[in-house]
């Protein structure tokens, strides 16, 4: 079973969807116990950093996230989900984030238009199982108007330029996430999530 | 670098499409539900569903369409066509929906902008725009038209220009730019329209009616500075494919998804 991690984000369903479509189960869930049984866990986001940060210690989700990923547990993050990995974001005046991965979340330039919407390309940095099967430079759906960089540049998988090149793909251990939206990024998207699922080694229904 | 986007637009009138559509590759040209699917398999890069239904009752059906394609369809998804409340929207964005195209409804009642934009964020406000030039104005100007759905509309009174900017003010993450002079001509979209819009907002425009072949799309995005382009009749008539309209726009140097 793959846990959605639900904190009232909204729009989780597209996700779920992606995961039923592939044929894995998936449980929308702000439940400990049930995070902590699940083979992998998407931690999903749209929206605000603030309020998610908020909600997120509301349910005790904060620890709970970074046990998971102490204990090397299988972790997608994705959009807001990557962002509040960081140390901390500069939206809405500043916030503090979890600070699993060190580095700051900061406003994309205003060269161009922000958010950044639409479909961009992902330049793969390193080989990694994400991106089995995608050819560099692969276009992903990008929804945006913050951006984070880690302050190890060998956690970065892929890079996108939009007025700055940030890290849209980074990973560590058993933790993964992505800027983009792979349930809204066609089969190419729904590649990521299988490649996940079969590094988390889940089993399908 | 950000691809322009090619977006098809159906019109879904009691859950089904509405305008003859002439593909033999499904069973049923006029569920919403395939088209979407076909559409996404041919290149899409996102799919507006406008509701133009008249009935009370149209948004169980409207909701069903909705869910149905979000289960099958990984793209974004957009709706439109008589949501007048936060309510409303959320109902729709819960059901897979990804942004919520508002027209007359803002007009009546901006407010319902920016409590949307607050509630799920300004990328989910898509503002609807139906413009037409105001004759024999100089400099060009164009008035928006609310209830556009029958008998060419009502006049507002609003400045395009100028609700395109309050718009995005009050918190709209996108504006569609429907030209009510080009729309269903075939002959091109409106560039100085669009270009007026794109010069006054910092977010981007989807250029709106008027498509009657791959090379209006070029304009659209070339010299009409749309960042993206909805079209309908082009592609729903099947005289060009949305695969072969972006490798035209790619010869041309226009940077799509291919």
């Amino acid at each position: 079973m793959i846990a959605i991690i639900d904190y009232g984000a909204g729009n989780i369903r597209s996700v779920s969807n992606a995961i039923r479509y592939l044929g894995y189960r998936a449980e929308i869930t702000h439940q400990a116990d049930i995070i902590r049984k699940a083979d992998a866990v998407i931690f999903p986001g749209v929206g605000a950093a603030g309020d998610t940060m908020a909600n997120l210690k509301k349910l005790g989700l904060d620890t709970l996230i970074r046990r998971l990923v102490l204990e090397q547990r299988p972790v997608l993050g994705i959009c807001i989900g990557l962002q509040v990995l960081y140390s901390g974001t500069e939206e809405g005046g500043g916030y503090a984030c979890l600070n699993i991965i060190a580095g700051q979340v900061k406003k994309l330039p205003p060269v161009l238009k922000v958010p950044h919407m639409g479909w961009n390309q992902v330049r793969q940095k390193r080989t990694h199982s994400l991106f089995a099967g995608i050819p560099d430079d692969a276009n992903f759906y990008f929804v945006h108007s913050y951006y984070g960089q880690p302050e190890d540049p060998a956690l970065i998988l892929g890079e996108t330029e939009y007025g700055v090149t940030f890290g849209s793909a980074i990973a560590r251990d058993n933790l993964a996430a992505v800027q983009f939206h792979p349930e809204k990024s066609g089969e190419t998207g729904l590649q990521i999530y299988a490649n996940f699922f079969r590094m988390a080694g889940v089993r399908k229904e | 670098m950000l691809t322009k986007r090619i977006i098809p637009c159906l019109d879904v009138k009691d859950g089904r499409v509405v305008k003859g559509v002439k593909f033999k590759a499904h069973r049923d040209a006029g569920d919403p539900v395939e088209l979407a699917a076909f559409y996404n398999r041919e290149g899409a890069d996102e799919l507006v569903f406008y509701d133009i239904t008249a009935s009370s009752d149209r948004r169980p059906i409207m909701l069903e369409v909705v869910k149905k394609t979000a289960d099958q369809v990984f793209i974004p998804l957009t709706v439109g066509g008589g949501l007048r409340s936060v309510e409303d929207m959320y109902r729709m964005l819960e059901a897979g929906a990804d942004k919520i195209s508002v027209n007359t409804a803002a007009v009546l009642n901006p407010a319902l902008i920016s409590a949307g934009a607050r509630r799920f964020g300004n990328q989910c406000i898509v503002l609807g725009m139906d413009a037409r030039r105001v004759a024999g104005a100089q400099p060009l100007r164009w008035e928006v038209y609310t209830y556009t759905g029958a008998d060419g509309g009502v006049a507002s009174g609003l400045d395009a220009v100028q609700w395109a900017r309050r718009a995005v003010e009050l918190g709209a993450g996108e504006i569609v730019v429907n030209s009510i002079d080009a729309d269903g001509t075939k002959a091109g979209y409106d560039l100085e329209l669009l270009r007026a819009i794109a010069q006054n907002v910092s977010v981007p425009v989807v250029a709106s009616g008027g498509a009657g072949q791959p090379e209006d799309l070029y304009q659209a995005l070339a010299d009409g500075k749309a960042d993206a382009v909805l079209a309908a009749s082009i592609f729903h008539y099947g005289n060009y494919t949305i695969r072969e309209t972006k490798n035209y726009l790619s010869a041309r140097g226009i940077a799509v998804r291919l």
